[in-house]
């Protein structure tokens, strides 16, 4: 099962893509918009800055392709950051539009005797509705979530400090806060009902 | 919620597990990919791979041995060891580690934990702080540098402080006077550390038993590192879980 990787910059690619083809996927990098509208299947990984991610997307026209092939309900995948891209803003970088496929702005962790970052393993909670998601536990390592999920999404919640968006789903399109490639077993078999979902669609 | 992790610790050799006192006695244990499927199948959280080479081909080998679990691994791993510039992280992450950490170096100049957290996002940034009590019986604990040769007469909570501000984003917290002793953590050491900075704090040195472990968690550390009770075939993962459930803490358990 064939699944482009977007090239961001500086994502953790080689745990991505050993994640994908350890969940039975054939992973190849690119930076072509041209190639992410075509593709089956199009993971966005995401590990650094809100700003400076976007910066190289809409550097190569990436923010468009990404934004058609999502609107049009096309097998893609964003991890962590590339969660956080699909919202308008995120106050790790002000005034910077994000993809604005959903809306809501990311906000930082906050509350007493909270750690930031959140390093580790927090409870996947589905809401009905769900179909890839479902319970278990993920890995996570962010400093800024979103708090509610978004309308028209399935999403699923975790707490850390308050309740947050752990990732959310509709139809083959897929938003993780967490990193399914990290999270072992749980994760592998997330990341092959992501695959095989595209696979029904396509 | 999130819950504790137990990481299991590979201090790697050329290629090599090796394990011992203090870096001293070095014995073979094992292929680092083969123990790393291991340990992640017996429910490990995380893991982390300390690069103790002494030479440069044996540097050079580290990447490999990323590469090699990395192929094998489907949970996070933390590489350290020789990290001296943003281009040996970048070595590292390319390879397939997913953090990486500083020690010696980061001491010797704090701004490289900035140029790492910059590049590649805080979470990437770990500082291994090791330390030990000072020499001379006053209260406090000094930061130790060169696998515990070199005594700095710097403060460890200090330090603790300005790392993370620099941007480090988790402290992997080692005591020196414990190291190896299996003799339980220094939990007074995690305690000021712990309540001192916001980013986690991973709790280091002198674990024997899994009450050691809750000591640690008790004591205000967000994750356990141990190497020898694992890799000597005393505790399992699951077992380790399995008693701190026992003990009261939540966890991620799979058996």
């Amino acid at each position: 099962m064939n699944v482009l990787v977007v090239r961001t910059g500086t994502a953790n690619l080689a745990s991505v893509l050993a994640g994908l083809t350890r969940a039975g996927g054939r992973p190849t990098l690119t930076d072509d918009p041209d190639a992410v509208r075509r593709a089956d299947r199009v993971m966005l990984p995401g590990v650094g800055a809100f700003a400076a991610a976007l910066v190289e997307l809409r550097a190569r026209g990436l923010d468009a392709a990404l934004r058609e092939r999502i609107t049009a309900g096309r097998p893609t995948m964003g991890i962590c950051l590339g969660m956080q891209l699909f919202a308008e803003a995120s106050e790790e970088s002000p005034g910077e539009a994000g993809l604005g496929i959903v809306p809501g702005t990311v906000e930082r962790f906050r509350g007493p005797g909270v750690r930031i970052p959140q390093l580790g393993w927090n409870e996947v909670i589905p809401q009905t509705g769900c179909r890839l998601l479902q319970p278990g536990h993920a890995y996570f390592a962010n400093s800024y979530r979103l708090a509610q999920v978004p309308a028209g999404w399935h999403g699923a919640l975790t707490t850390h400090g308050e309740p947050f968006v752990a990732a959310f789903e509709r139809g083959p399109v897929l938003a993780c806060q967490f990193h399914p490639e990290l999270s072992g077993a749980w994760g592998r078999a997330l990341l092959t009902r992501w695959l095989e979902a595209g696979e029904r669609i396509c | 919620m999130l819950t504790h992790r137990i990481i299991p610790c590979l201090d790697v050799r050329d290629g090599r597990v090796v394990k011992g006192v203090r870096f001293s006695g070095l014995r073979d244990a094992g292929d680092p990919a083969e123990r790393a499927a291991a340990y992640e199948a017996q429910g490990a959280d995380e893991l982390v791979m300390l690069d103790v080479s002494a030479t440069p081909e044996g540097r050079a080998t580290a990447a490999d041995t990323v590469r090699r679990i990395r192929a094998v691994l489907g949970i996070p791993l933390t590489v350290g060891g020789g990290v001296r510039r943003p281009e040996n992280a970048a070595t590292l992450l390319e390879a397939g580690a997913d953090k990486v950490g500083v020690n010696t170096a980061a001491v010797e100049n704090p701004a490289l934990i900035s140029e790492i957290a910059e590049r590649f996002g805080r979470q990437c940034a770990v500082l291994a702080l090791d330390a030990a009590r000072y020499a001379d019986g006053r209260p406090g604990w000094e930061v130790v540098t060169q696998s515990g040769k070199h005594r700095t007469g710097r403060d460890a909570i200090a330090w603790a402080r300005e790392a993370a501000e620099r941007g480090a984003g988790e402290i992997l917290l080692t005591s020196w006077d414990r190291d190896g002793t299996r003799s339980g953590y220094d939990t007074d050491l995690l305690a000021a550390v712990s309540g001192a900075v916001q980013v986690p704090v991973i709790a280091s040195g002198g674990a024997a038993t899994s009450a050691h472990l809750a000591e640690a968690l008790h004591a205000g550390a967000d994750a356990v590192l141990a190497a020898s009770i694992f890799h000597d075939g005393d505790y399992t993962v699951v077992r380790v879980k399995a008693e701190l459930v026992s003990l009261g803490f939540g966890g991620r358990i799979r058996l």
